[in-house]
């Protein structure tokens, strides 16, 4: 059995029995990788938010996340991630059925498929941009809305926009899920349409739902492109208050108060993703 | 059903079928992929709006009822158990529906598990069990719910052999014990003949013979029922005489006297074929054959034997075509591949392949 | 539970429908299912295209009022904004960043996919774990970890290229879905092992048999990779660099009604949805070949 890492040139095979022990060897360079430029910079997160500036361990990071100021940020992030999760996952629910349930070779969902592709990544600078011609208080095309700058309405909105598409990329794989043969089965018992999605539908598909709006609530409080571009000068999220306070003038404090937000940034959406992964389990099973 | 008839776009999946099934009768759909046999299933379930004609059960008319208020069970291929259910659940799901107390209806499905033999399964989910118990809680599920008919669309083909042919058994007991009128689909002919009150097959939208297994299978309407239901030899022969097929040098009757005279092409059974050793000489007495002796076009070479249990199929070179014979297991072993052989056929009346007269 | 029915008789008659169209409840409600679902396209539709039209209106917007001019189409490629690169390097910088990336991204993982589910099994959980981590780790959180790290390679004086450093990992999740559901279509196993007794090494059994099967998942894991460095921001403009977000932004700090901004805006999402287009119909041909 030749033992051959994956990356390298063809190397004269070895006829060492040796099997799996020596096999994973082949997956270092990935492990390489990620642990430089992914654990690493976590891990300095989490160690740096828990010192002082002097180097020795504490809490004080975290307490000053107690702070009234700080936990503004919080809220604002969280009311921001909620509501826009909310909204975007029931349109997106909604718009998932209706491309589900037509044509899986359609002109129509293609279309809708790629624009989600598009426009549930693409957001950042150039979504801002967008709106601001559209219902910019000033330069709106379609209306001059004096709420645009509003928090958190305006910015809402805009956060809906690459919602609504996200939901549609986690949430339609399991509507395409539900097999056919569970309404058949459900009709031919006696179920009307609305008994079928009461009993069977509904409840298969519930754990997807809460998923993909979790992973919608957790990208919306990761998100911080757009909300920079929409509004730069006042901080409302955490996000832009790490950016605030990575790039203020004001001496080494700072980072480690960047780090604690950081920190509690890592945690929130830990606790998000957590959820996200069991439901995604259970609906697997279920939908596969 | 009376003149049922659905189209796909430019396809025709039926053409005004006309079947009436008994009451408490097992009638079987038998048929190719994309004869219509399913097509008809679902047209009596309500799952597909036919284009013409009617449909009736206990003399009402309800080819306009919706699927989820016809009285019908169904067991589909596969995957149709709710799996997010535990199978007691799954079974009592249609009487939940029908608003039957929790405890009435788990005694009922508790009952229905027993006639499937699951009682042990009852608190497992889907995914947990295996194809042929997933089967058997579909058919429970559906007669929990006591419809008028039962309905099985093809419920044995993802199954594995030996699991197929033991549910098939116990199909039929559950059917016959319960009673109730079925209608059940498949494409396995060996399936439709064992189990079948009525056995109709069906081709190109069409229904081609309706009869008993016995029936369909010795008296088969039409060439293609001969071909599809059973093995057939195709023998070259021709019509000298009205009424009689010359094969090989023996005359045989045939089913029908108008055959044109002319070359045709025979359909034989193999278990009309008889195999005797044939010596150097001529010695060995050829049997029944009308035509006398000198049974040259019937002599031949064994290439192969197939084991079947109690019968075996052999198969036998004829020089310039092949025949296979069924004869007990016992005498075959005498003949094995290379033995020069002499066939005799029975004088059963044989039809003539459609298309093959000139 | 004697269930006494009998299905009506055998008739002659043919029962045509009266006006010879198909009837039944199924088509009817098919049709309102199908009023609904057009209904909520066009509502959709109309609320994701309303703001890119917009602003592409706003990008032919000459300079009087109701007059339509290319000029900020044309400043794409001439653009010079006041303290800041030239608006062309920037989308250079940011195309060169997105090829890098992907090349990088594609030989660091379709290897490892086709080994560990090949030979290392037991390390897939980890390996989608690791694989899925920056889902969860915000950019933004990576960037505060990082700054270190890239103050380290500053010193080098190396140019935004070396983004593509982290852009991989951000890529990661994404490139890796495309790529799994890819190789979850095929049999590796019995691939790889029916072509090995036929005497291929590792190597070619890796590019000559599984990478060939795999058009349509790298594909599109490049695709997604493509939209995404297209598309990052937060982590250069918090690193310092200027790739084509970061430009975009600083331009508009200082102009904000620039025309070039909204062109450039456009340009680029109209670019990504064609491609993501393009990919759907390629993976559809295939499949059906």
């Amino acid at each position: 059995m030749s033992s051959i890492p994956a990356q390298a040139p063809a190397v004269p095979q070895s006829r060492a029995g040796r099997r799996a022990p020596v096999a994973w060897v082949g997956t270092l360079p990935f492990l390489g990788y990620v642990g430089v430029f992914l654990l690493w910079p976590t891990g300095i997160v989490v160690v740096d938010g828990l010192k002082t500036p002097a180097g020795r361990w504490t809490l004080s990071g975290l307490s000053a996340l107690g702070s009234p100021a700080v936990r503004g940020y919080f809220i604002g992030s969280f009311k921001l991630a909620l509501i826009s999760a909310v909204i975007g996952a029931v349109l997106g629910a909604i718009l998932a059925y209706c491309i589900a349930s037509g044509n899986p070779d359609g002109l129509i969902r293609r279309l809708y498929l790629s624009g989600s592709g598009v426009l549930a990544q693409f957001g950042g600078v150039a979504l801002a941009f967008a709106f601001l011609t559209t219902i910019g208080p000033t330069t709106g095309v379609l209306l001059h809305a004096g709420w645009y700058y509003d928090f958190p309405l305006g910015i809402t909105l805009i956060y809906v926009y690459f919602q609504i598409p996200l939901m549609v990329l986690v949430f339609l794989p399991a509507i395409d899920g539900l097999k056919i043969q569970w309404r058949e089965a459900s009709a031919s018992l006696g179920a009307s349409t609305w008994q079928y999605w009461r009993y069977v539908g509904g409840p298969l598909l519930a754990p997807a739902f809460s998923g993909a709006a979790l992973l919608l609530f957790a990208n919306a409080l990761s998100a911080f492109a757009t909300i920079q571009a929409w509004e730069n000068q006042v901080a409302y999220t955490v996000p832009q208050q790490i950016s605030t306070a990575l790039s203020s003038e004001v001496g080494l404090s700072n980072i480690n108060y960047a780090d604690a937000l950081a920190l509690g940034m890592v945690i929130m959406v830990a606790i998000v993703m957590t959820g996200y992964a069991l439901l995604q389990r259970r609906a697997a099973r279920w939908l596969r | 059903m009376e003149g049922l008839s659905r189209r796909y776009g430019q396809v025709v999946a039926l053409d005004r079928l006309d079947l009436t099934v008994r009451p408490g009768e097992l009638v079987v759909l038998l048929g190719p992929s994309g004869c219509g046999k399913t097509t008809t299933l679902r047209l009596l379930a309500g799952l597909e709006d036919a284009d013409a004609g009617q449909i009736n059960v206990g003399g009402r008319d309800i080819t306009h009822l919706p699927a989820n208020k016809r009285d019908m069970g169904m067991v589909f291929q596969a995957y149709s158990l709710f799996p997010h259910m535990t199978v007691l659940e799954n079974v009592a799901f249609g009487l939940r529906l029908r608003r039957i107390g929790r405890a009435a209806r788990m005694r009922r499905a508790r009952q229905m598990l027993d006639l499937v033999g699951l009682s042990q399964q009852a608190d497992r989910y889907a995914h947990q069990i295996s194809g042929g118990q997933q089967q058997r809680v579909a058919l429970a599920r559906a007669l929990a719910i006591e419809p008028q008919v039962l309905l099985l669309d093809e419920p044995l083909s993802a199954l594995d052999a030996k699991v197929r042919a033991q549910l098939r058994d116990e199909i039929r007991r559950i059917q016959l014990e319960v009673g109730i009128t079925t209608l059940f689909v498949t494409h396995d002919q060996e399936e439709a003949l064992a189990i079948a009150d009525r056995v109709g097959v069906m081709r190109d939208g069409h229904l081609e013979q309706l009869g008993s297994p016995l029936e369909v299978y010795s008296r088969p309407a039409t060439s293609f029922v001969a071909e599809f239901v059973g093995l057939t030899n195709r023998l070259a022969g021709e019509v000298r005489s009205p009424g009689t097929v010359t094969v090989r040098g023996c005359g045989l009757p045939l089913v029908d006297p108008g055959v044109p005279a002319g070359p045709v092409v025979a359909l034989v059974r193999p278990e009309a074929v008889s195999v005797a050793s044939n010596g150097a000489g001529s010695d060995g007495v050829p049997g029944d054959s009308p035509d006398g002796a000198g049974g040259g076009p019937l002599e031949g070479t064994v290439i192969a034997t197939t084991f079947l249990g109690a019968v075996s199929r052999i198969t036998v070179d004829l020089g310039d075509t092949t025949v296979m014979a069924q004869v007990p297991t016992a005498d075959a072993s005498a003949l094995p591949a290379g033995s020069r052989v002499r066939l005799t056929i029975r004088p059963d009346p044989v039809l003539v392949a459609s298309g093959s007269q000139s | 539970m004697a269930s006494l029915t009998s299905l009506a008789s055998l008739g002659e008659a043919t029962t045509a429908t009266p006006d010879g169209r198909p009837r039944g409840l199924r088509t009817r409600q098919r049709r309102r299912l199908n009023v609904f679902r057009y209904l909520v396209f066009t509502v959709f539709g109309l609320f994701f295209l309303v703001p890119l039209l917009a602003m592409i209106r706003f990008s032919l917007q000459g300079s009087r009022a109701g007059s339509w001019s290319l000029a900020a189409w044309r400043q794409i490629a001439s653009y010079q904004g006041t303290g800041v690169p030239p608006l062309i390097s920037a989308v250079e910088i940011t195309l060169e960043l997105a090829v890098i990336t992907s090349v990088v991204m594609l030989m660091l993982l379709v290897p490892t996919m086709i080994w560990i589910r090949l030979r290392v099994q037991w390390i897939s959980r980890l390996f989608e774990f690791l694989c899925l981590l920056p889902l969860t780790i915000p950019a933004i959180v990576l960037v505060v970890g990082l700054g270190p790290v890239y103050n380290r390679i500053q010193h080098y004086n190396l140019s935004a290229l070396m983004l593509f450093w982290v852009y991989v990992v951000l890529a990661l999740p994404y490139a890796y879905r495309a790529l799994a559901a890819g190789l979850n279509t095929l049999d590796v196993r019995t691939l790889s092992e029916a072509a090995r007794s036929l005497g291929a090494g590792w190597l070619t059994v890796m590019l000559r048999v599984i990478v060939p099967n795999m058009w349509q998942a790298i594909l599109n894991s490049l695709l997604l990779t493509w939209a995404l460095v297209l598309g990052e921001f937060t982590i250069a403009y918090l690193l310092l660099y200027e790739n084509l977000q970061v430009e975009l932004y600083s331009i508009s700090r200082n102009t904000p009604n620039a025309g070039v901004l909204f062109s450039t805006s456009a340009a680029s999402l109209i670019f990504a949805f064609l491609l993501l287009l393009v990919l759907s119909f390629v993976g559809r041909r295939r499949s059906r070949g």
